[in-house]
């Protein structure tokens, strides 16, 4: 086993085991951070898989703005044990049943390969990426920034207090 | 040597099918904002997993990837917007209990 796969197995069980602490444990906020070691841990499998760029805008994007993000509707909600409330459903069980039926249907799907890997050596990501989004995608991507102005300012126009 | 395309793959459906578990069976309305991330991250593992051994001299995938994060962003935004607001009106954001619209 090569170091590249001992690391992909490290980074890989720490962002399983996150986030199956982030879907049970009971105290929001606990799971919260379990949320940030996950998107931390995709990240760095970012690296293994070369797209650097892409992996520091998971750090910026998601472990600093999101997270952040939730813990404010945490905090702004009380809701951080839940009170005397079990933390999941009365349908848990169908809800762990359909996931475990989606799985192997995934996994049937992964594992049925072979995928036509290409072999060649992968490019800057980062060059590519910016000459993509400026050449190619350059309609996609400012129709983006209108997407993501919109939803702020409808977040802002729901989240406000109509009383005040 | 390099670590299988299928590894990733395998990888990125377990982090999914988490997802989609805590989306069902969770009852406070953050949380299931937060399988709905962990959903978005297994996709993106995907959409890089591809871009790296499929496509290498072109990238797509870490271009679509990239909009995956915008639209995550914006739908967090809004998701708990909506959170905040529903707390105002019924003072809890338990999902189970929230039911308005059907008395």
């Amino acid at each position: 086993m090569s170091m590249h796969q001992l690391a992909f197995l490290i980074l890989g069980s720490a962002v399983l085991v996150s986030a199956l602490l982030v879907v049970t444990v009971r105290n929001i906020v606990h799971a919260a951070l379990s949320l940030v070691l996950c998107f931390a841990g995709v990240a760095g499998l970012y690296v293994l898989l070369q797209a650097e760029f892409l992996a520091v805008a998971q750090v910026l994007v998601y472990v600093g703005a999101i997270t952040v993000l939730i813990l404010f509707a945490v905090m702004l909600t009380r809701e951080i044990t839940g009170g005397q409330l079990p933390a999941l459903t009365s349908q848990w069980k169908w809800g762990l049943a359909g996931a475990w039926v989606f799985l192997m249907l995934l996994l049937h799907v992964a594992l049925r390969g072979p995928w036509m890997v290409n072999t060649q050596p992968p490019l800057d990501s980062t060059v590519t990426i910016g000459m993509a989004l400026v050449q190619r995608y350059v309609l996609p991507f400012e129709l983006a920034s209108v997407v993501l102005l919109v939803a702020l300012v409808g977040a802002v126009l729901v989240a406000k207090d109509e009383r005040r | 040597m390099e670590t299988p395309l299928s590894w990733y793959l395998v990888l990125a459906a377990f982090l999914f099918c988490i997802g989609v578990y805590g989306v069902l069976s969770r009852r406070n309305a953050i949380a299931i904002l937060m399988g709905i991330e962990l959903m978005m991250n297994a996709v993106n593992l995907n959409l890089v997993a591809f871009a790296r051994f499929v496509t290498p001299t072109v990238l797509t995938g870490q271009v679509f990837a990239i909009f995956v994060m915008m639209i995550a962003a914006a739908e967090a935004a809004v998701g708990l917007a909506l959170v905040l607001a529903i707390y105002r009106n019924v003072r809890h954001i338990q999902v189970e209990d929230i039911h308005l619209l059907k008395s």
